[in-house]
């Protein structure tokens, strides 16, 4: 029983359908290791001894790979920071398909949930809208809008699938409604395509240079193969086109969408926005709320213009229009327009250096740089204030901070 | 924004970091003595430590020209008693934080009188986040973070960015920042920090009396403090003040390039250059261009 058990974990283990028939023959001691077989992550190293694989080491050269990529060029790039994003949505018979599971639209709703969130997150001042395509036909979920929640409950409710996909139609819907935005905005697409086909009225190619002349800067996300009117679509406007091999890779493409895109200077006019910071309305005081029509008591906003109750930031007033925000609201894109260098990897020819005093802890954290061996492990410098920090930290600071403890903690004069 | 929710901690093991200001040039014109303050601040963290044995503390010192960290209570060093009376805890902590005012005060330069003399805020609290990142990734089982900055010296405008940042961050990773203020006038950004991180923040009125004000607002832990009556943030003003003259305005211009805040209607913006309604690949005169005129 355990050979025809050890066959069949070889050759059926990967796929998820026929775990339960694999599973059902073996021993129980048997089963906790058809997932996880951990003599795979088991490397040699030069001398010919076994030591596991460093995933600590392996996700942290992704992540420098990564910020490599991203800032290339130089590193103060303008970012379009006033964005007003259509995300279009394949619902075509091609999302019904199980690849991902569930099926592809489930896969597709949920990341796009976390990603409204997040987009709104970074990006206070912006707005969202959500167009469908279906049956070849393509509607207007929700209108471009500042509020995540409407967006996404809007969208939990229509998720069935049929008929063919049409990326003209699309497209033609959403240049519409993104002429009509003002001028200073940002105008992007991104679309999350799975068929494999379009069944377009006329030709896409006059609607993509229409898109071109429009400013849009289009994006797509693919979730079966690479389609050339894709990818020519996303070259002509300026956008990224990439494929998801699977669902965590599907999550990690649509969440790099969330930050601000590098601006192209002529797509957005410069212009002065009249913006009205409003105060907290004085505790017990009771006004009518012109989002919900209801008298409400104490908590909320009062338009500094018309003086009428708003109950969350950032908003336009119903009553003059005026866009409301908090000022952390706009700060919360500073980080986007002051960015900090990214930290040099400390080389071993610098480490073993006698003449060079060494950094035994993180300056960050504390944690100890040296190896259990007490041998200095990996780290990395700042370059401008030349302390040292862990990985961990180095990602933290990267990614969520966006401050060198070491230049905070250091005065210039 | 209500307190950080409590259902999420479902325990009373705390982390305290501690952000100790230090600031020499606040502490010569202060009415309370930075002896009698360190007393204070003591007894309260041996408190703590007696709250709860899983309990630990951190304190990072504030200084005028830099920051460091003085004192970890779950480091080897600080674990054993002295002969069954205080634990070692105060001798290392005033040998440490001795040391770091000695090396601050060395790396002063000439300064022009009149000048603000802020402390620098925003590395402490920046460091503070990357130690309970650590903590955070130490596993599942961990004591709840949270940071208490006693903070006296004048907010330093250079730094809103940096502050504003780790006030995100901290939010992000649900870290309540509390805040003791002990100066004279009023600091923004301590009050809106507490406010946007869901902490408690408090002016004392009698400096006198500070070891009771800390131990009765600041030494509950998160999960308790929806039981307690803990001051309320009264008028947090998140107005914004303007870039050319510093006021505090609640009807703006913003930049749409930079997000800079102006008063009056510019042509131009003084932070980033971009002129107003043309696109910014023309210079001067675009007379073929369509003019956007700015809402009004």
């Amino acid at each position: 029983m355990n050979n025809g058990a050890g066959r069949r974990i070889n050759g059926a283990a990967e796929e998820d359908d026929d775990e339960d028939d694999v599973n059902g023959d073996l021993d129980a001691w048997e089963r906790t290791y058809t997932d996880e077989r951990s003599w795979e992550s088991l490397q040699e190293d030069e001398s010919g001894m076994l030591r596991p694989i460093d995933n600590q080491a392996l996700y942290h050269s992704q992540y420098r790979r990564r910020l490599r990529s991203l800032s290339s060029t130089a590193a103060r790039i303008q970012k379009g920071l006033i964005r007003y994003l259509y995300i279009v949505i394949d619902l075509s018979r091609a999302a019904s398909e199980m690849d991902f599971r569930p099926s592809r639209i489930a896969v597709i709703a949920k990341h796009v949930e976390t990603f409204i969130r997040e987009f709104f997150y970074q990006n206070p001042l912006s707005q969202v809208g959500i167009v469908t395509i279906k049956d070849g036909v393509a509607h207007c979920l929700t209108d471009i809008g500042g509020s995540p929640e409407s967006h996404i409950n809007a969208l939990m409710k229509k998720l069935e699938c049929s008929g063919d996909s049409s990326l003209q139609n699309a497209l033609d819907l959403v240049d519409g409604y993104l002429n009509q935005i003002p001028s200073y905005g940002h105008r992007e697409v991104l679309i999350l395509y799975s068929a494999l086909s379009t069944c377009d009225p006329g030709d896409i190619m006059d609607t993509i240079q229409k898109c071109r002349k429009s400013k849009i800067r289009c994006s797509v996300i693919g979730l079966a193969a690479e389609m050339f009117i894709c990818k020519h679509l996303c070259q002509e406007t300026g956008g990224t086109y990439s494929v998801a091999l699977d669902e965590s890779h599907f999550k990690e493409l649509i969440l790099e969408h969330a930050p601000p895109p590098p601006a192209i200077a002529e797509f957005a006019v410069a212009n002065l926005i009249k913006m009205g910071f409003p105060q907290r309305a004085a505790e017990g005081s009771i006004s009518i709320c012109s989002c919900h029509k209801e008298a409400k008591v104490g908590a909320g906003y009062t338009c500094p213009r018309c003086k009428a109750h708003a109950c969350e930031l950032p908003t336009e007033c119903c009553v003059c229009g005026l866009t409301l925000v908090s000022s952390p609201h706009l700060a919360r894109s500073y980080h986007h327009l002051f960015p900090i260098a990214p930290f040099d990897e400390v080389t071993s020819s610098h480490l073993n250096n006698p003449n060079c005093k060494l950094q035994r802890n993180c300056f960050g954290c504390q944690q100890s740089l040296l190896d259990p061996g007490n041998k200095p492990g990996p780290a990395v410098v700042c370059p401008k204030c030349k302390r040292y920090f862990c990985l961990d930290c180095d990602i933290y600071i990267h990614e969520s901070l966006h401050n060198c403890p070491g230049c905070d903690s250091l005065r210039h004069s | 924004m209500a307190s950080a929710p409590s259902k999420l901690y479902a325990d009373d093991v705390s982390l305290v970091v501690v952000l100790l200001d230090t600031n020499p040039f606040f502490w010569s014109s202060s009415s309370l003595s930075f002896s009698q303050f360190l007393s204070h601040v003591l007894a309260f963290l041996n408190a703590i430590l007696t709250l709860n044995q899983l309990n630990q503390v951190v304190v990072i010192a504030t200084g005028y020209n830099s920051c460091d960290y003085v004192f970890d209570s779950s480091s080897d060093l600080n674990r054993s008693f002295e002969n069954g009376r205080m634990p070692v805890m105060c001798s290392s902590l005033l040998q440490k934080l001795e040391e770091f005012l000695i090396t601050d005060e060395q790396l002063s330069k000439e300064e022009p009188e009149g000048k603000i003399k802020p402390s620098l805020f925003s590395g402490s609290l920046s460091m503070a986040l990357c130690y309970i990142q650590r903590v955070f990734r130490s596993g599942a089982l961990h004591p709840h973070p949270r940071i208490l900055c006693l903070q006296g010296s004048v907010d330093g405008p250079e730094q809103y960015v940096a502050i504003m940042n780790a006030i995100f961050s901290a939010q992000r990773s649900s870290v309540p920042i509390d805040s003791c203020y002990i100066g004279s006038q009023n600091s923004a950004f301590l009050q809106q920090a507490s406010y946007i991180t869901g902490g408690v923040h408090h002016k004392p009125q009698n400096l006198d009396g500070l070891f009771q004000y800390l131990m009765t607002i600041f030494a509950t832990d998160l999960h308790s403090r929806s039981f307690i009556h803990l001051p309320k943030p009264v008028g947090v003003d998140f107005r914004a003040s303007c870039f050319c003259h510093k006021n505090t305005i609640d009807m703006g211009y913003i930049c749409s390039v930079c997000l800079s805040i102006f008063c009056k209607h510019h042509k131009k913006c003084s932070t980033c250059g971009s002129v107003f309604g043309q696109a910014q690949s023309e210079a001067a005169s675009a007379s073929d261009k369509k003019r956007k005129t700015p809402e009004t």
